[in-house]
Protein backbone atom coordinates (compact mmCIF):
# COMPACT_ATOMS: atom_id res chain seq x y z
CA UNK A 1 0.00 0.00 0.00
CA UNK A 2 2.91 2.60 1.15
CA UNK A 3 4.45 1.82 -2.29
CA UNK A 4 1.82 3.11 -4.02
CA UNK A 5 0.94 6.31 -2.09
CA UNK A 6 4.16 7.81 -1.37
CA UNK A 7 4.64 8.22 -5.11
CA UNK A 8 1.50 9.78 -5.18
CA UNK A 9 2.56 12.07 -2.83
CA UNK A 10 5.66 12.56 -3.69
CA UNK A 11 4.49 13.55 -7.62
CA UNK A 12 1.59 15.67 -5.95
CA UNK A 13 3.91 17.56 -3.91
CA UNK A 14 6.33 18.57 -6.32
CA UNK A 15 3.28 19.40 -8.83
CA UNK A 16 1.72 21.77 -6.26
CA UNK A 17 4.98 23.22 -5.44
CA UNK A 18 5.51 23.53 -8.86
CA UNK A 19 2.45 25.23 -9.57
CA UNK A 20 2.36 27.63 -6.49
CA UNK A 21 5.71 28.75 -7.46
CA UNK A 22 4.38 29.98 -11.35
CA UNK A 23 1.09 31.16 -9.43
CA UNK A 24 3.62 33.52 -7.70
CA UNK A 25 6.39 34.02 -10.04
CA UNK A 26 3.48 35.18 -12.81
CA UNK A 27 2.09 37.58 -9.56
CA UNK A 28 5.51 39.06 -8.76
CA UNK A 29 6.45 39.09 -11.98
CA UNK A 30 3.83 39.93 -14.07
CA UNK A 31 4.46 42.90 -16.90
CA UNK A 32 1.69 45.13 -17.33
CA UNK A 33 0.09 45.06 -20.69
CA UNK A 34 -2.22 47.50 -22.80
CA UNK A 35 -5.63 46.53 -22.21
CA UNK A 36 -6.82 48.21 -25.28
CA UNK A 37 -4.24 46.25 -27.21
CA UNK A 38 -5.49 43.35 -26.00
CA UNK A 39 -9.31 44.21 -26.77
CA UNK A 40 -8.09 45.66 -30.12
CA UNK A 41 -6.26 42.04 -30.67
CA UNK A 42 -9.23 39.70 -30.15
CA UNK A 43 -11.10 41.42 -32.23
CA UNK A 44 -8.89 41.21 -35.63
CA UNK A 45 -9.29 38.33 -37.82
CA UNK A 46 -5.92 36.35 -36.73
CA UNK A 47 -4.73 36.20 -40.29
CA UNK A 48 -1.68 38.03 -40.14
CA UNK A 49 -2.14 38.98 -44.04
CA UNK A 50 -0.23 41.99 -43.63
CA UNK A 51 -3.03 44.04 -45.54
CA UNK A 52 -2.85 46.93 -43.05
CA UNK A 53 1.18 47.14 -43.47
CA UNK A 54 1.95 45.89 -40.21
CA UNK A 55 3.95 43.26 -39.30
CA UNK A 56 0.83 40.89 -38.29
CA UNK A 57 -2.67 41.56 -36.31
CA UNK A 58 -0.52 42.01 -32.99
CA UNK A 59 1.80 44.39 -34.83
CA UNK A 60 -1.65 46.32 -35.73
CA UNK A 61 -3.61 46.21 -32.60
CA UNK A 62 -0.31 47.76 -30.95
CA UNK A 63 -0.12 50.67 -33.61
CA UNK A 64 -3.81 51.24 -33.00
CA UNK A 65 -3.82 51.15 -29.46
CA UNK A 66 -0.56 53.67 -29.78
CA UNK A 67 -2.71 55.86 -31.93
CA UNK A 68 -0.23 55.63 -34.94
CA UNK A 69 -2.62 54.62 -37.58
CA UNK A 70 -6.24 54.35 -38.00
CA UNK A 71 -8.59 51.58 -37.40
CA UNK A 72 -9.95 51.15 -40.95
CA UNK A 73 -7.13 49.18 -42.38
CA UNK A 74 -8.02 45.98 -41.90
CA UNK A 75 -8.86 44.55 -45.26
CA UNK A 76 -9.99 40.52 -44.25
CA UNK A 77 -12.31 41.77 -41.36
CA UNK A 78 -13.85 44.48 -43.44
CA UNK A 79 -16.51 46.51 -42.14
CA UNK A 80 -17.18 44.20 -39.38
CA UNK A 81 -13.97 44.87 -37.92
CA UNK A 82 -13.64 48.16 -38.44
CA UNK A 83 -16.75 49.20 -36.58
CA UNK A 84 -15.66 46.53 -33.83
CA UNK A 85 -12.59 48.96 -33.38
CA UNK A 86 -14.31 52.37 -33.78
CA UNK A 87 -16.10 51.38 -30.77
CA UNK A 88 -13.58 50.44 -28.60
CA UNK A 89 -11.63 53.74 -30.05
CA UNK A 90 -14.58 55.67 -29.63
CA UNK A 91 -14.36 56.93 -32.68
CA UNK A 92 -16.18 56.58 -36.07
CA UNK A 93 -15.51 55.60 -39.39
CA UNK A 94 -16.49 55.40 -43.17
CA UNK A 95 -16.85 51.28 -43.52
CA UNK A 96 -17.97 50.08 -47.26
CA UNK A 97 -17.10 46.46 -48.13
CA UNK A 98 -14.90 46.41 -50.97
CA UNK A 99 -13.62 43.57 -53.16
CA UNK A 100 -11.11 42.75 -55.71
CA UNK A 101 -12.09 43.87 -59.61
CA UNK A 102 -10.18 42.32 -62.40
CA UNK A 103 -10.17 45.87 -65.06
CA UNK A 104 -9.79 43.48 -68.03
CA UNK A 105 -11.73 41.45 -70.00
CA UNK A 106 -9.51 40.27 -72.71
CA UNK A 107 -7.98 36.64 -72.98
CA UNK A 108 -6.71 34.37 -76.17
CA UNK A 109 -9.41 34.79 -78.15
CA UNK A 110 -10.12 38.57 -78.33
CA UNK A 111 -6.80 40.21 -77.26
CA UNK A 112 -4.18 39.66 -79.67
CA UNK A 113 -0.47 37.89 -79.02
CA UNK A 114 2.60 40.04 -79.40
CA UNK A 115 4.90 37.02 -79.03
CA UNK A 116 5.49 33.41 -78.10
CA UNK A 117 6.33 33.02 -74.23
CA UNK A 118 8.04 30.45 -72.67
CA UNK A 119 9.69 31.79 -69.12
CA UNK A 120 8.56 30.97 -65.90
CA UNK A 121 4.99 30.76 -65.42
CA UNK A 122 4.70 34.38 -63.92
CA UNK A 123 2.87 37.54 -64.68
CA UNK A 124 5.74 39.48 -62.73
CA UNK A 125 8.55 37.60 -64.95
CA UNK A 126 6.48 38.06 -68.18
CA UNK A 127 6.08 41.80 -67.98
CA UNK A 128 10.31 42.49 -67.61
CA UNK A 129 10.15 40.88 -71.45
CA UNK A 130 8.82 43.45 -73.60
CA UNK A 131 5.70 44.48 -71.09
CA UNK A 132 4.80 40.24 -71.80
CA UNK A 133 3.23 38.60 -74.75
CA UNK A 134 -0.28 40.33 -74.92
CA UNK A 135 -0.55 42.38 -77.52
CA UNK A 136 -2.45 45.38 -75.11
CA UNK A 137 0.28 46.80 -73.13
CA UNK A 138 -1.95 47.16 -70.05
CA UNK A 139 -4.00 44.10 -70.25
CA UNK A 140 -3.81 40.78 -68.10
CA UNK A 141 -1.01 38.56 -68.91
CA UNK A 142 -3.16 35.59 -67.66
CA UNK A 143 -0.31 34.05 -65.60
CA UNK A 144 -2.13 33.88 -62.33
CA UNK A 145 -0.09 36.54 -59.91
CA UNK A 146 -3.06 37.31 -58.49
CA UNK A 147 -4.03 34.19 -57.44
CA UNK A 148 -0.98 32.79 -56.15
CA UNK A 149 -0.88 35.85 -53.80
CA UNK A 150 -4.58 35.44 -52.57
CA UNK A 151 -4.59 34.67 -48.77
CA UNK A 152 -8.14 33.66 -48.76
CA UNK A 153 -8.49 31.60 -52.50
CA UNK A 154 -10.47 34.37 -53.64
CA UNK A 155 -8.96 34.13 -57.26
CA UNK A 156 -9.31 31.18 -59.33
CA UNK A 157 -7.68 30.94 -63.01
CA UNK A 158 -10.51 30.23 -65.46
CA UNK A 159 -9.03 29.21 -69.24
CA UNK A 160 -6.12 31.61 -68.30
CA UNK A 161 -8.16 34.20 -66.83
CA UNK A 162 -8.30 35.60 -62.82
CA UNK A 163 -12.21 35.03 -62.09
CA UNK A 164 -12.64 36.80 -58.33
CA UNK A 165 -14.90 34.52 -56.25
CA UNK A 166 -16.65 37.45 -54.96
CA UNK A 167 -17.88 35.97 -51.69
CA UNK A 168 -14.71 34.60 -50.52
CA UNK A 169 -12.85 38.16 -51.47
CA UNK A 170 -12.33 40.35 -48.55
CA UNK A 171 -10.87 42.98 -50.30
CA UNK A 172 -7.26 42.63 -48.82
CA UNK A 173 -5.90 44.42 -51.73
CA UNK A 174 -3.09 41.41 -51.77
CA UNK A 175 -3.94 41.12 -55.73
CA UNK A 176 -4.11 44.78 -56.75
CA UNK A 177 -0.04 45.53 -55.64
CA UNK A 178 0.85 41.61 -56.81
CA UNK A 179 -0.65 42.43 -60.49
CA UNK A 180 2.42 44.21 -62.62
CA UNK A 181 0.08 45.36 -65.28
CA UNK A 182 -2.22 47.38 -62.48
CA UNK A 183 -5.67 45.85 -63.98
CA UNK A 184 -7.03 44.94 -60.52
CA UNK A 185 -8.51 47.76 -58.57
CA UNK A 186 -10.66 47.38 -55.54
CA UNK A 187 -13.85 48.46 -56.03
CA UNK A 188 -17.57 48.63 -53.58
CA UNK A 189 -19.33 45.02 -53.08
CA UNK A 190 -22.10 44.84 -55.55
CA UNK A 191 -21.55 47.12 -57.96
CA UNK A 192 -23.53 46.50 -60.95
CA UNK A 193 -21.60 48.68 -63.31
CA UNK A 194 -17.80 47.92 -64.02
CA UNK A 195 -15.54 49.09 -66.57
CA UNK A 196 -13.70 45.91 -67.85
CA UNK A 197 -10.63 47.38 -69.28
CA UNK A 198 -7.35 49.30 -68.46
CA UNK A 199 -6.18 50.63 -71.13
CA UNK A 200 -4.83 53.91 -71.09
CA UNK A 201 -4.08 54.42 -75.31
CA UNK A 202 -6.81 55.10 -78.05
CA UNK A 203 -6.43 54.74 -81.68
CA UNK A 204 -6.28 52.07 -84.26
CA UNK A 205 -4.03 50.18 -81.79
CA UNK A 206 -6.33 49.85 -79.66
CA UNK A 207 -9.04 48.43 -81.45
CA UNK A 208 -6.56 45.93 -83.35
CA UNK A 209 -4.94 45.02 -80.04
CA UNK A 210 -8.06 43.80 -77.98
CA UNK A 211 -11.73 43.12 -79.16
CA UNK A 212 -13.07 44.50 -76.14
CA UNK A 213 -11.29 47.44 -75.37
CA UNK A 214 -12.39 50.69 -74.37
CA UNK A 215 -11.68 52.96 -77.12
CA UNK A 216 -12.28 56.21 -75.12
CA UNK A 217 -15.00 57.32 -77.37
CA UNK A 218 -17.49 58.77 -74.88
CA UNK A 219 -20.61 57.43 -75.38
CA UNK A 220 -20.79 55.98 -71.68
CA UNK A 221 -20.38 59.36 -70.38
CA UNK A 222 -22.62 60.77 -72.48
CA UNK A 223 -25.41 58.10 -71.96
CA UNK A 224 -25.25 58.47 -67.65
CA UNK A 225 -27.69 60.39 -66.61
CA UNK A 226 -25.83 61.59 -63.76
CA UNK A 227 -22.56 62.25 -64.52
CA UNK A 228 -20.65 58.86 -62.79
CA UNK A 229 -19.09 57.90 -65.64
CA UNK A 230 -15.72 59.92 -67.33
CA UNK A 231 -13.28 59.23 -69.64
CA UNK A 232 -10.19 60.16 -67.65
CA UNK A 233 -6.72 59.12 -69.86
CA UNK A 234 -8.56 57.73 -72.35
CA UNK A 235 -10.11 55.49 -70.30
CA UNK A 236 -13.68 55.27 -68.79
CA UNK A 237 -13.93 55.49 -65.16
CA UNK A 238 -17.03 55.00 -62.90
CA UNK A 239 -17.52 57.31 -59.53
CA UNK A 240 -19.14 55.16 -57.87
CA UNK A 241 -20.82 57.47 -55.34
CA UNK A 242 -22.76 58.90 -58.25
CA UNK A 243 -23.70 55.49 -59.95
CA UNK A 244 -27.27 54.29 -59.47
CA UNK A 245 -26.35 51.18 -61.11
CA UNK A 246 -29.23 52.03 -63.91
CA UNK A 247 -27.13 50.06 -67.07
CA UNK A 248 -27.67 53.32 -69.84
CA UNK A 249 -23.61 52.94 -70.05
CA UNK A 250 -23.73 49.30 -70.51
CA UNK A 251 -26.15 49.65 -72.95
CA UNK A 252 -23.88 52.33 -74.77
CA UNK A 253 -20.78 50.52 -74.90
CA UNK A 254 -20.47 49.24 -78.30
CA UNK A 255 -17.47 47.51 -77.51
CA UNK A 256 -18.39 45.49 -74.68
CA UNK A 257 -15.56 47.18 -72.11
CA UNK A 258 -18.44 47.88 -69.48
CA UNK A 259 -19.98 44.79 -67.94
CA UNK B 1 41.75 10.57 -14.46
CA UNK B 2 42.30 14.39 -12.65
CA UNK B 3 40.08 16.88 -13.22
CA UNK B 4 40.75 18.64 -16.31
CA UNK B 5 41.17 15.83 -18.22
CA UNK B 6 37.39 14.80 -17.19
CA UNK B 7 35.66 17.52 -18.18
CA UNK B 8 37.36 18.15 -21.47
CA UNK B 9 36.50 14.74 -22.13
CA UNK B 10 32.92 15.16 -20.73
CA UNK B 11 32.93 18.37 -23.02
CA UNK B 12 33.99 16.74 -26.18
CA UNK B 13 31.90 13.63 -25.71
CA UNK B 14 28.58 15.65 -25.44
CA UNK B 15 29.35 18.25 -28.26
CA UNK B 16 31.19 15.66 -30.81
CA UNK B 17 30.68 12.18 -29.94
CA UNK B 18 27.66 11.48 -27.79
CA UNK B 19 26.03 15.05 -29.93
CA UNK B 20 22.13 14.98 -28.91
CA UNK B 21 20.96 15.20 -31.85
CA UNK B 22 23.48 13.73 -34.30
CA UNK B 23 23.99 10.42 -32.29
CA UNK B 24 21.14 10.07 -29.80
CA UNK B 25 19.03 11.45 -32.52
CA UNK B 26 17.20 13.60 -29.39
CA UNK B 27 15.05 16.99 -29.97
CA UNK B 28 14.45 16.19 -33.23
CA UNK B 29 11.60 18.07 -34.05
CA UNK B 30 13.65 21.76 -33.12
CA UNK B 31 16.23 20.09 -35.25
CA UNK B 32 13.94 20.12 -38.22
CA UNK B 33 11.68 22.33 -37.18
CA UNK B 34 13.89 25.79 -36.41
CA UNK B 35 16.30 25.24 -38.56
CA UNK B 36 15.34 27.17 -41.54
CA UNK B 37 17.96 30.26 -40.78
CA UNK B 38 20.75 30.43 -38.69
CA UNK B 39 19.86 33.64 -36.88
CA UNK B 40 16.80 31.44 -34.98
CA UNK B 41 18.86 28.13 -35.12
CA UNK B 42 21.23 30.01 -33.00
CA UNK B 43 18.07 31.59 -30.60
CA UNK B 44 16.78 28.65 -30.23
CA UNK B 45 19.97 26.85 -29.21
CA UNK B 46 20.88 29.05 -26.79
CA UNK B 47 17.52 28.86 -25.26
CA UNK B 48 17.62 25.19 -24.90
CA UNK B 49 21.25 25.21 -23.58
CA UNK B 50 19.89 27.79 -20.33
CA UNK B 51 17.27 25.22 -19.60
CA UNK B 52 19.09 22.13 -20.39
CA UNK B 53 21.41 23.67 -17.72
CA UNK B 54 18.71 24.78 -14.73
CA UNK B 55 16.80 21.34 -15.64
CA UNK B 56 19.40 19.46 -14.49
CA UNK B 57 20.57 21.66 -11.81
CA UNK B 58 16.97 20.97 -10.10
CA UNK B 59 16.51 17.40 -10.98
CA UNK B 60 19.66 16.31 -10.29
CA UNK B 61 19.11 17.02 -6.37
CA UNK B 62 15.29 15.97 -6.80
CA UNK B 63 16.25 12.48 -7.74
CA UNK B 64 19.91 12.13 -5.39
CA UNK B 65 17.18 13.43 -2.29
CA UNK B 66 13.74 12.71 -2.78
CA UNK B 67 13.30 9.99 -5.23
CA UNK B 68 16.70 8.12 -4.30
CA UNK B 69 16.79 4.57 -5.42
CA UNK B 70 13.27 3.23 -4.12
CA UNK B 71 11.33 6.05 -6.65
CA UNK B 72 13.48 5.71 -9.84
CA UNK B 73 11.02 4.39 -12.04
CA UNK B 74 9.18 8.10 -10.98
CA UNK B 75 12.02 9.78 -12.69
CA UNK B 76 10.44 10.64 -16.15
CA UNK B 77 6.96 11.58 -15.02
CA UNK B 78 8.86 13.91 -12.06
CA UNK B 79 11.47 15.31 -14.43
CA UNK B 80 8.57 16.24 -17.29
CA UNK B 81 6.80 18.30 -14.31
CA UNK B 82 9.73 19.95 -13.00
CA UNK B 83 11.17 20.87 -16.50
CA UNK B 84 7.83 22.20 -17.86
CA UNK B 85 7.51 24.73 -14.69
CA UNK B 86 10.88 25.33 -15.22
CA UNK B 87 10.35 26.73 -19.03
CA UNK B 88 7.96 28.62 -18.01
CA UNK B 89 9.04 30.20 -14.63
CA UNK B 90 11.95 31.12 -17.63
CA UNK B 91 9.46 32.55 -19.66
CA UNK B 92 8.21 35.09 -17.02
CA UNK B 93 11.33 35.94 -15.53
CA UNK B 94 12.77 37.19 -19.08
CA UNK B 95 9.31 38.83 -20.04
CA UNK B 96 9.75 41.02 -16.64
CA UNK B 97 13.52 41.35 -16.28
CA UNK B 98 14.72 40.82 -19.85
CA UNK B 99 12.29 42.04 -22.62
CA UNK B 100 14.61 41.69 -25.55
CA UNK B 101 15.73 38.26 -24.86
CA UNK B 102 11.68 37.26 -24.42
CA UNK B 103 11.17 39.01 -27.34
CA UNK B 104 13.79 37.56 -29.35
CA UNK B 105 13.52 33.72 -28.48
CA UNK B 106 10.00 34.11 -28.76
CA UNK B 107 8.13 30.87 -29.43
CA UNK B 108 10.90 29.03 -29.14
CA UNK B 109 11.28 29.09 -25.43
CA UNK B 110 7.25 27.31 -24.89
CA UNK B 111 8.44 24.84 -27.16
CA UNK B 112 11.16 23.83 -25.47
CA UNK B 113 9.06 22.36 -22.47
CA UNK B 114 8.38 19.40 -25.23
CA UNK B 115 11.98 18.86 -25.99
CA UNK B 116 12.55 15.62 -25.57
CA UNK B 117 16.64 16.61 -25.73
CA UNK B 118 16.08 18.73 -22.39
CA UNK B 119 14.07 15.49 -20.70
CA UNK B 120 16.88 13.07 -22.27
CA UNK B 121 19.76 14.66 -20.33
CA UNK B 122 18.28 15.51 -17.32
CA UNK B 123 17.89 11.17 -17.09
CA UNK B 124 20.91 10.17 -18.79
CA UNK B 125 23.11 12.32 -16.30
CA UNK B 126 21.15 10.91 -13.29
CA UNK B 127 21.63 7.50 -14.87
CA UNK B 128 25.37 7.80 -15.79
CA UNK B 129 25.55 8.64 -12.19
CA UNK B 130 27.56 11.67 -12.73
CA UNK B 131 27.66 13.92 -9.94
CA UNK B 132 26.23 17.17 -9.58
CA UNK B 133 29.66 19.18 -10.87
CA UNK B 134 29.84 16.88 -13.57
CA UNK B 135 25.92 16.87 -14.69
CA UNK B 136 25.67 20.35 -15.04
CA UNK B 137 28.91 20.73 -17.20
CA UNK B 138 27.25 17.73 -19.30
CA UNK B 139 23.90 19.91 -19.82
CA UNK B 140 26.13 22.29 -20.64
CA UNK B 141 27.81 20.20 -23.19
CA UNK B 142 24.97 18.52 -24.51
CA UNK B 143 23.42 22.02 -25.29
CA UNK B 144 26.64 23.25 -27.30
CA UNK B 145 26.51 20.00 -29.30
CA UNK B 146 22.71 21.02 -30.13
CA UNK B 147 23.51 24.57 -30.91
CA UNK B 148 26.84 22.90 -32.76
CA UNK B 149 24.22 20.46 -34.63
CA UNK B 150 21.48 23.23 -34.86
CA UNK B 151 23.78 25.64 -36.65
CA UNK B 152 25.18 23.21 -38.79
CA UNK B 153 22.16 22.09 -40.10
CA UNK B 154 20.63 25.50 -40.37
CA UNK B 155 23.97 26.32 -42.88
CA UNK B 156 23.31 23.08 -44.91
CA UNK B 157 19.45 24.08 -45.09
CA UNK B 158 19.98 27.51 -46.02
CA UNK B 159 22.09 26.52 -48.98
CA UNK B 160 19.16 23.84 -49.40
CA UNK B 161 16.94 26.68 -50.60
CA UNK B 162 18.31 27.64 -53.68
CA UNK B 163 19.94 23.98 -54.91
CA UNK B 164 18.14 22.38 -57.86
CA UNK B 165 16.24 19.85 -55.88
CA UNK B 166 13.94 17.55 -57.71
CA UNK B 167 10.31 18.14 -57.70
CA UNK B 168 9.63 14.85 -55.77
CA UNK B 169 12.35 15.51 -53.23
CA UNK B 170 11.14 19.30 -52.42
CA UNK B 171 10.29 20.10 -48.79
CA UNK B 172 10.87 17.50 -46.12
CA UNK B 173 12.56 14.66 -48.25
CA UNK B 174 15.78 16.40 -48.74
CA UNK B 175 15.78 17.92 -45.31
CA UNK B 176 15.61 14.89 -43.58
CA UNK B 177 18.60 12.79 -46.56
CA UNK B 178 20.45 16.00 -45.60
CA UNK B 179 20.04 15.32 -41.73
CA UNK B 180 21.09 11.36 -42.38
CA UNK B 181 24.12 13.07 -44.64
CA UNK B 182 25.02 15.35 -41.01
CA UNK B 183 24.23 12.83 -38.69
CA UNK B 184 26.55 10.06 -40.74
CA UNK B 185 29.27 12.78 -41.00
CA UNK B 186 29.56 13.07 -36.79
CA UNK B 187 30.15 8.91 -36.87
CA UNK B 188 33.33 10.17 -38.15
CA UNK B 189 33.97 11.41 -34.22
CA UNK B 190 33.50 7.85 -32.95
CA UNK B 191 36.40 7.37 -30.83
CA UNK B 192 37.33 10.91 -29.50
CA UNK B 193 38.15 11.14 -26.14
CA UNK B 194 38.46 7.31 -25.60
Amino acid sequence: MLDIIVPVIVVTVIGLIAGLGLALASKFMAVPTDQKQEQIRDCLPGANCGACGFSGCDGYAEAIAKGETEPDKCAPGGAETASKLAEILGVEIDTSPKIAFIGCAGNREVTAVKYGYEGMMSCAAANLVYGGPVACEYGCIGYGDCSKVCPFGAITMVEGKPVVCENECVGCGKCVSACPKGVISLIPKGAKERVACNNKKKGAPVVKNCKVSCIACGMCEKACEFGAIKVVDNLAAIDYDLCTACGKCKEACKRGAII
Amino acid sequence: MNKVTMITSILLAGILTNNMVLSKFLGICPFLGVSKKVKTAVSMSIAVTIVMVIATAVTWPLNEYVLREKYNYLQTVVFILVIAAIVQLIEIFLKKYIPPVYKALGIYLPLITTNCAVLGITLLNVQDGLNYGLSLINALAAGLGFMLAMVLFAGVRERLETANVPEFLKGLPITLIAAALVSLSFLGFAGIGG
